[in-house]
């Protein structure tokens, strides 16, 4: 049996088929607002029926690049191709392309109804098939009572459904999503991720979504690029993106994580030896293109840190600490140890029984350990 | 304790208007049902509280509505309520057609300019009303700046009759009553959210469609109260037709003055103003309720 990353099987990854062409294409793309680079030669493919999306923090870049996307912002240099045609200079509203707005955008002085059909009417459709297309579209957004209301009328959640409907309304074959949840509470997010990502694989198209919600990112993604200052630092699977970050950014960026400093002291095949920072001695697998004398980042997310109140058999990762503090969240509690070299380990462990004989608390001395292939050796 | 005072403070509008709208009003209506006469005051019959009750009301029965026919018999008033009809309504569209484009582009300005561009339309309020029409005499008359600028350019020949014409009238209510009709619209338009318009172009929308679906659309409530601002003083206008419009043009507010100043008139002046005020109150109050109505219908 083969290992792959994270306890996901994927059967749709059409970047990785040579043959497969891509159905976006920003190639080189430079965006400057005056001295600011907002987008900084960027090159990115998209596949059909792909679900993209770009993670980073705010001002990273990410809505710029849907911006020139969906036709708002003209690239200062490069080229966005959609199935293979440049889009340079056609408009936003000759583009094969809608949005979904972070605002929802809706028009405050028409009902649901003319809202969602406010993109067919421009396309000229009969009003028969207007009539019969809103209708759909508002079974599909469950919100079929509610199409003769004003948008000021409507919760939150009914109004990100609105949005949603009038954006597909249209059928385009890719769909722009700016921040689509964000002004969701938690719970409604969650529902709403599932249905979002139903809904893309009941119509075939194509999303690309921006976010700063890494957990949104990972949850309904085919795939995730991480943006910082204009450039992406990675593109990957939700799993290649948090078990294989390629630089320390990413790691952190995503998720919670330990990154322990240290020196490389031999590589031997598989197997590196490192001195870490404050003492430590670690033995890590895998490649990591680090030579002896290097300087090297190992990151290792908290669930894959083992604590126990004994030494563990095989000694090699492991270093005795205090527990500083205990974080219990339900379904897991967080450990903060403070190792004896000064270090602070965190540490998460699955509470997968309801009852605990002897269970750790504050200011318990305890052993930490992890394998040699839980971490990830980070050069940059 | 606490209702009571609540209460007394809603009266503050309301007494305000009392004695600064209903009372002058009913005075000016009663006075509209007199008949003129050379005395002072120039009316009768006279209510005096010394003569008794009793007198009083025997005198009501002496209040006619003979101003009123008269009114209406005479084409000449007619007429001038007519043709001040015409240049408010004529003069509020193009206040309209010069506001709309400035309250915009206020609006798009970037945010740090705003406030600059704000103070450059409320500026003109610091000069007198009076003076600033005047100095339009001096910019319009056949040798005043404006021919000059045009002869010194070549492209008139002899110098344009402006003054004395409509068309001053037009100018002069264009330029007195611009600042409230950019300042509602320019409200309405800062609110606006722009990725309406960007929604309204994904969608399929050209510029000019987005601008006219979206953006005109959400502006029209501010374009409603700036045309109401504009035309109700309009009509009633009494300075701008006398200094820019000549003897020739008809306005009721110049009527109104040559009643009561020229022809000591005051009954047949009060009746004037009587209709003036029906003329201008009815659509407003049948306006506003349809507004109210469609904002209920709304909710």
């Amino acid at each position: 049996m083969t290992k792959s990353l994270g306890n996901i099987r994927r059967t749709f990854a059409p970047w990785n088929d040579p043959a497969s062409r891509p159905y976006i294409a920003f190639e080189n793309v430079t965006k400057r607002f005056g001295d600011f680079t907002a987008v900084d030669d960027l090159t990115l493919h998209v596949y059909e029926r792909e679900f993209f999306s770009l993670l980073g923090a705010s001002g990273c870049g990410k809505t710029t690049l849907l911006r020139m996307l969906a036709g708002f912002e003209e690239p200062t240099a490069g080229d966005i191709l959609l199935e293979g045609r440049s889009l340079k200079g056609v408009p936003p509203h000759r583009r094969p392309v809608n949005m979904m707005f972070q605002s929802y955008a809706l028009f405050p002085h028409m009902t649901v109804e003319q809202n969602i059909a406010f993109g067919l009417r421009q396309e000229g459709m009969a009003r028969g098939a207007v009539d019969q297309r809103v209708a759909d579209m508002l079974k599909l957004v469950k919100l079929g009572e509610f199409g003769k209301r004003k948008p000021h009328q409507l919760s939150g959640g009914q109004r990100q459904r609105v949005a949603l409907a009038r954006a597909i309304a249209k059928r385009p074959k890719l769909l722009i999503l700016d921040e689509p949840l964000g002004a969701l509470d938690k719970k409604l997010r969650e529902e709403t991720q599932f249905e979002l990502m139903d809904l893309q694989q009941e119509l075939g198209l194509t999303f690309m979504i921006v976010t700063h919600d890494q957990e949104e990112a990972m949850t309904m993604s085919d795939r995730i690029a991480v943006m910082d200052s204009g450039r992406i630092l990675q593109i990957g699977t939700p799993a290649e993106i948090y078990e294989a970050p390629s630089s320390r950014f990413v790691a952190d960026f995503v998720g919670s994580v330990n990154m322990l400093e240290g020196t490389v002291e031999t590589v031997s095949g598989e197997m590196t030896e490192i001195s870490g920072k404050d003492g430590l001695a670690i033995r890590v697998t895998g490649e990591s293109g680090a030579g002896a004398g290097d300087k090297v980042w190992l990151a290792i997310r908290p669930e894959k840190i083992r604590v126990s109140r004994n030494r563990p058999e095989n000694g090699a990762n492991a270093a005795e600490g205090e527990v500083w503090d205990v974080g219990y969240l339900g379904d897991m509690t967080l450990f903060n140890v403070r190792l004896d070299t000064g270090a602070i380990v965190k540490a998460s462990v699955m509470n997968s029984r309801r009852e605990v004989e002897d269970p750790i608390g504050h200011e318990d001395r305890i052993w930490v350990s992890f394998a040699p292939d839980a971490g990830i050796l980070l050069t940059r | 304790m606490k209702a009571v005072a609540r209460r007394l403070v809603i009266l503050i509008p309301y007494l305000w208007l009392l004695v600064f709208f209903l009372l002058p009003f009913l005075i000016v209506f009663r006075i509209s049902l007199s008949e003129p006469a050379i005395a002072m005051p120039p009316y009768l019959p006279v209510f005096d509280l010394e003569e008794g009750w009793r007198a009083i009301f025997d005198k009501l029965s002496q209040l006619t509505w003979g101003n009123f026919e008269f009114l209406l018999e005479d084409s000449l008033y007619i007429n001038a309520y007519l043709s001040s009809l015409r240049i408010a309504l004529l003069a509020t569209f193009l206040t309209l057609l010069v506001g709309f484009p400035l309250a915009y582009g206020m609006a798009r300005a970037p945010q740090g300019l705003r406030p600059v561009l704000l103070m450059l339309v409320i500026l003109p309020f610091w000069t007198s009303f009076l003076i600033r029409v005047y100095a339009w005499i001096g910019i319009l008359k056949p040798e005043g700046l404006l021919n000059q600028f045009l002869l010194a350019l070549g492209l008139i020949d002899r110098p344009l009759a402006i003054l004395n014409t409509e068309t001053a009238i037009f100018i002069g209510i264009v330029y007195s009553y611009l600042p409230f009709m950019v300042l509602p619209i320019y409200a309405n338009l800062e609110k606006l959210d722009y990725s309406l318009i960007e929604a309204a172009l994904d969608l399929g929308c050209t510029a000019f469609g987005a601008f006219w679906k979206v953006t005109a659309q959400l502006a029209l409530p501010g374009v409603l109260a700036g045309c109401l601002l504009v035309f109700i003083p309009a009509m009633g206008e009494f300075v701008i037709p006398d200094l820019l419009g000549g003897t020739r043009t008809l306005m009721i507010g110049k009527t109104l003055w040559t009643e009561f100043f020229n022809n000591r008139d005051w009954p047949v002046a009060a009746a004037v103003a009587t209709l003036l005020l029906l003329v201008l109150v009815v659509p407003i109050v049948l306006f506003q309720n349809a507004q109210a109505r469609a904002q209920r219908a709304a909710q």
